[in-house]
């Protein structure tokens, strides 16, 4: 399976620590990486690969969740044909 | 990655209210007719349960892995005066109530089909069902009605349209929120997935996916971007956003369609309000340079509006159907609520609108001592523009009894509230109890 991961909040020290450790937990690969600062907030895109045999979609997302939750960051997971399907012809 | 992209996409559902407003699962119930009424209506509940049983998970399954909200799961059904007019029965309330025991189990909002088809004359079925229509709107939580009567092919049946005017008084005598789930249509499709006029048309397959899109939002988001240019850029503003807003809905169509086994029907390209602030269509139309919903130029600028989300949504999507243009309910969008109030969008301006979009006069509240005759003038008037324009009208009013003109009438949730807005009160009862049949005008003689 594969998705994107995205990470929204204020910025602070060690952001891309806290996740890449929960998806390190969970077993899911970071194909691509891209952070960012918009509008002082940051932002950061991943995709990420799992075996989906061993967590389901809704158990990453919920994992996910929570992490954000704690830390204070809107995390979201998507699976990326939705993003294909709108914005390309 | 496309970061600016998947950038966009998440803002547009983020923070522009974007969302899937409706699947909607047609199903053909012609297999389910029957002389015994009882066991035509439990093949009916068998057939609708299992038909839909994944409809609301698969949809959840959606939602959760594409990050796209699906406000609604819907059932439209063959409209039942077509299906139980073979069983003898006089009274159909037990039909609606079937109707609304599978929605439930299902878990679906709503369910659609207690409708019948009258634009040329009545079948026996088709008086039976409207005799039924207080009782079964009264009796259920999630049933919509529909009637037609009139189109540009066959005229408008006056004789209905008489009818109707006393059946609408008649459901709001018992509770007005119950007019919410009943539409009276010139011209209805039969593949359109929005409510309360969704029903499952007699020239379609056994079993169909449809899905009704959102997003006013995103529109008017997208035209703060091009303020003061020349309405030709809002035209091309406008198309480019609706097209991205009808691949989403073409896009979850296929893949619910795929998940359900079921052949995936069209993607309705309307562009629905909610009540929620930044969800209203009056605003786009505010963007583009009203300073209210209501001012003149009001029609002009919704023409534009309707017009360009077609053209930008029908290269979107494989096939395009229902309503598909601008809604334009006033207790389902905050700004045209707020127009009414402060006394700047009548009824005759928005009579003139529905000669421009879809749908009708929706979702209106309009004095409980309004005539009979008078909703049958509504609607005579709906339907003309309707007919002549060739173009589906449709009237959804509320006449609340006890309310005039200052009072509100709130349904909650999706449909909002109503402000009640006053109605011209001469009459038209001698022209209305002439009965007959309005004949089909000249430009539907095509062959």
């Amino acid at each position: 399976m594969k998705a994107i991961i995205t990470v929204v909040g204020q910025d602070q020290v060690g952001i891309v620590a806290q996740v890449a450790t929960k998806l390190a937990e969970l077993q899911i690969n970071i194909i691509d990486i891209s952070q960012t600062l918009m509008d002082r907030s940051f932002t950061m895109m991943l995709s990420g690969e799992w075996d989906d045999q061993k967590l389901s979609f809704a158990d990453a997302q919920t994992a996910l969740e929570t992490l954000g939750r704690t830390a204070g960051l809107t995390i979201r997971i998507q699976r990326q044909a939705v993003f294909d399907a709108i914005q390309k012809l | 990655m496309e970061t600016r992209s998947i950038l966009e996409t998440i803002q547009m559902v983020a923070e522009e209210n974007l969302d899937i407003r409706t699947i909607t699962m047609g199903i053909s119930l012609f297999d389910c007719i029957d002389s015994d009424g009882e066991r035509s209506r439990q093949k009916i509940y068998d057939k609708i349960t299992t038909s839909a049983r994944d409809l609301v998970k698969v949809a959840d399954q959606i939602q959760t892995e594409y990050g796209i909200p699906i406000i609604n799961k819907r059932i439209a059904v063959t409209p039942i005066a077509l299906v139980a007019a073979a069983s003898g029965d006089h009274d159909y309330v037990a039909y609606a109530k079937t109707m609304d025991q599978a929605a439930a189990t299902l878990g679906v909002d709503l369910i659609g089909g207690f409708s019948a088809l009258v634009q040329k004359g009545f079948q026996i079925g088709d008086r039976r069902l409207i005799a039924s229509l207080p009782q079964a709107l009264a009796e259920t939580k999630r049933v919509c009605s529909s009637i037609n009567v009139g189109s540009t092919r066959a005229g408008i049946n006056l004789d209905a349209v008489a009818e109707m005017g006393q059946v609408i008084k008649d459901v709001a005598a018992i509770d007005p929120v119950n007019c919410m789930s009943l539409v009276v249509f010139a011209n209805a499709v039969e593949d359109n997935p929005f409510m309360a006029g969704a029903f499952h048309g007699v020239g379609e397959a056994d079993r169909v996916i449809n899905v009704g899109i959102s997003g006013p939002g995103v529109v008017k988001r997208a035209l703060e971007q091009v303020r003061g240019a020349k309405i030709d850029v809002v035209s091309e503003q406008i198309k480019k956003t609706a097209f991205k807003v009808t691949r989403m809905g073409q896009f979850v169509g296929t893949i619910a369609a795929q998940r359900l086994n079921v052949p995936f029907g069209i993607v309705d390209l309307s562009l629905a309000p909610t009540p929620n602030e930044g969800d209203s269509v009056a605003e786009i139309l505010e963007e583009i340079g009203l300073e209210s919903v209501g001012a003149p130029g009001t029609t002009a600028a919704l023409a534009l509006l309707n017009d360009a989300v077609k053209k930008g949504g029908v290269m979107a999507c494989e096939h395009v159907g229902g309503l598909s243009g601008a809604f334009i309910p006033v207790s389902e969008d905050a700004e045209m609520i707020r127009a009414v109030s402060a006394g700047r969008l009548s009824l005759e301006k928005l009579e003139a609108m529905t000669a421009v979009c879809s749908v009708g006069l929706d979702m209106i509240a309009i004095p409980g001592d309004t005539s009979a005759a008078s909703i049958s003038g509504m609607i005579a008037d709906e339907a003309a523009i309707g007919m002549i324009n060739n173009k589906t009208t449709a009237v959804r009013v509320i006449p609340a009894p006890g309310k005039t003109v200052g009072d509100e009438v709130t349904f909650g949730g999706l449909f909002g509230r109503a402000p009640v807005m006053p109605v011209n009160t001469s009459q038209p009862q001698a022209f209305i109890q002439r009965g007959g049949h309005i004949p089909a005008p000249i430009h539907s003689f095509k062959n």
